[in-house]
């Protein structure tokens, strides 16, 4: 019976216009980032994104740059990527621009345009968070990227070998994939919680302290954290002192495809339920 | 039934709030217009048929298709809302043909379209620049072109004359009559009394959140039996007119016409009255020009029903 029953949800699934909606989900992504990928209102998060840049930028010009000194400023960069990127900036980033994606046409008033068309509201959201996510990716990977090269530029021969006779290309490959990860994790979570409450900022702050804590939580709620996955995939301890110690806690030894597993499995749960809201989503302007 | 609107039994409540209370209609192809004053619940039916807010009872089908069927409802529907707010940074084109975009339709046949809606509606030469730049009136049109744009069988229109001059509103009355004509359901909300006499085959009045009333405008003046009905008769001798239907019919009240050529009579029996007035007719008493409902519009039957302040009478 419940092999039948399978097999009847199967072909069920089979014949849903998969097409249909891939093409919808591929317009709706283009509409977004059209309208959304570059904005004045966004100026804050390119800051957000690039303040390190400038920063290595300076160094790079004025700083002296012996080759000995390449194994300090791997360890800079690690400290930037796992305590400012993860914990502020694609954190506060992705704050942004995900609670903007529904939120924000709630806001504008403009919402409604979506929902009246024919697609249905999961693929409106799936699409959404698409957009977000190839906005906050773009944006974090291309400041990632920036600062790798701005970090090693000044160590002329030195630099070139570490990056690409040395492990230099490995961690960089391992930084854009938490960077990738840490905009769909919070992209989810900022997603969901922005449909949750008309101003999500007080739920973030919330999510930014349980991320803070989780390292001295017990084993189980480690796993709902984004920066708890994130840290097991970093390519280069961070040492810390006083309260910066705290972030980089690594309680219990996780491989890396456990972690991306984890977290990609954590997303996926965060957006099942955002879709579940979507359906149940109602236009009520007024009460905005 | 498939070919109606049909609500049953239906309620909203937002928080403690009534939307409508226990609605039950039955919608047939042509223009029908909710009337009622605001915050009557117009803008929530509208919004509970095409699946923005959801019922807290009831069922609502839409040719047989519910607002949880999104894909198919919204390829037979187009909704122009009153929100006036847009997508930031669109041209009016841009926004027409992103509408179209997500039926899932060839970009030509969807560039084709946006353009047939855009012509429509006479904003041809204001379609490439942004919406943030329209008037009211612009807005309201590029709305409608994109709620006609993919030919939908249901329209559905909040407050749709919003906001137009005098010739843009002829226009679009001229357009709801059209598409009335081919068979489409056109809903309509309104307070403009006297525009939703001259386009609507029906009427629904609604006020508090409650039905009111439903049906041609004539059906459901009929339905108010208890209320008077008021006639003008254009005649030589009003007076004397006025004088006999007092004295064989219960007529209730007696106005002269302003002119002096005419008299408003208020009856409860209006086929009493007619037979009454064809005697007298009959007898030369008086010579009776012309005989008209002075009453039998939305706007009086509006009034007799809900009240000026909008409370049920």
């Amino acid at each position: 019976m419940t092999q039948l029953r399978l097999a009847d949800r199967a072909r069920e699934l089979a014949q849903q216009p998969w097409g249909l909606w891939w093409l919808q989900a591929q317009r709706l992504t283009r509409i977004e980032l059209r309208r959304n990928l570059f904005s004045w209102k966004a100026t804050w998060i390119y800051c957000l994104a690039f303040i390190p840049t400038v920063i290595i930028s300076i160094h790079m010009l004025v700083g002296r740059h012996p080759s000995f000194a390449i194994g300090e400023d791997t360890n800079i960069l690690a400290g930037i990527v796992q305590l400012y990127y993860i914990r502020l900036g694609v954190f506060f980033g992705c704050l942004g621009i995900f609670s903007r994606l529904i939120r924000g046409e709630m806001i504008e008033r403009s919402l409604h345009f979506y929902l009246l068309s024919p697609v249905r509201r999961e693929v409106l959201l799936l699409a959404k968070f698409a957009a977000g996510s190839i906005s906050a990716v773009f944006l974090f990977g291309s400041a990632i990227v920036a600062d790798f090269a701005l970090m090693y530029a000044g160590f002329g021969a030195a630099g070139s070998d570490y990056i690409f006779n040395g492990p230099g290309m490995g961690q960089l490959q391992a930084y854009l994939l938490i960077v990738v990860l840490a905009c769909l994790g919070y992209g989810a979570v900022f997603l969901l919680l922005s449909m949750m409450f008309r101003n999500p900022a007080p739920a973030a702050m919330l999510a930014l302290g349980w991320e803070t804590i989780n390292p001295v939580l017990p084993s189980l709620l480690q796993k709902i954290s984004v920066a708890s996955y994130l840290r097991h995939l970093m390519p280069v301890a961070v040492g810390a002192d006083g309260i910066f110690a705290l972030l980089t806690v690594e309680t219990e030894p996780v491989s890396g495809w456990a972690a991306t597993a984890g977290l990609l499995g954590l997303i996926a749960i965060v957006l099942a339920y955002s879709c579940y809201r979507i359906r149940t989503l109602e236009i009520r302007y007024s009460t905005e | 039934m498939n070919d109606r609107i049909i609500f049953e039994d239906v309620s909203k409540f937002y928080g403690e709030v009534l939307g409508v209370n226990r609605i039950s209609l039955s919608i047939p192809p042509g223009i029908t217009t909710l009337v009622g004053p605001n915050g009557s619940g117009k803008t929530t039916i509208m919004n509970l048929m095409t699946g923005l807010v959801q019922p807290s009872d009831g069922h609502i089908s839409v040719l047989g298709l519910t607002p949880a069927d999104q894909m198919e409802l919204f390829s037979i529907l187009g909704y122009c809302t009153q929100f006036d707010f847009f997508p930031r940074g669109l041209t009016g084109w841009q926004f027409v043909l992103d509408g179209l975009m997500l039926h899932g339709m060839e970009e030509e046949m969807a560039v084709a379209l946006a353009g047939q809606a855009i012509e429509r509606v006479q904003l041809g030469d204001a379609a490439g620049r942004k919406i943030a730049g329209y008037s009211k009136g612009m807005r309201q049109k590029i709305r409608l072109a994109q709620a006609i744009a993919h030919h939908p069988r249901v329209l559905v229109l909040d407050e749709p004359l919003n906001g137009l001059d005098p010739m843009a509103r002829a226009e679009s009355i001229a357009l709801f009559q059209e598409l009335g004509r081919q068979g489409m359901h056109v809903l309509i909300s309104s307070h403009i009394l006297d525009e939703v006499d001259r386009i609507a085959d029906r009427v629904i009045l609604i006020t508090g959140g409650y039905l009111i009333a439903e049906g041609s405008i004539h059906q459901v003046r009929q339905e108010v039996h208890e209320k008077p009905m008021q006639v003008l008769i254009r005649c030589d001798h009003p007076e004397l007119l006025a004088a006999k239907m007092f004295a064989i019919n219960h007529c209730v009240e007696a106005r002269l016409h302003a002119d002096g050529k005419g008299v408003f009579l208020r009856t409860a029996d209006i086929d009493q009255f007619y037979s009454i007035l064809n005697g007298i007719a009959a007898d030369g008493l008086v010579k009776i020009d012309a005989v008209a409902p002075a009453d039998d519009d939305a706007n009086a039957i509006y009034q007799y029903l809900i009240g000026t302040e909008g409370s049920p009478s």
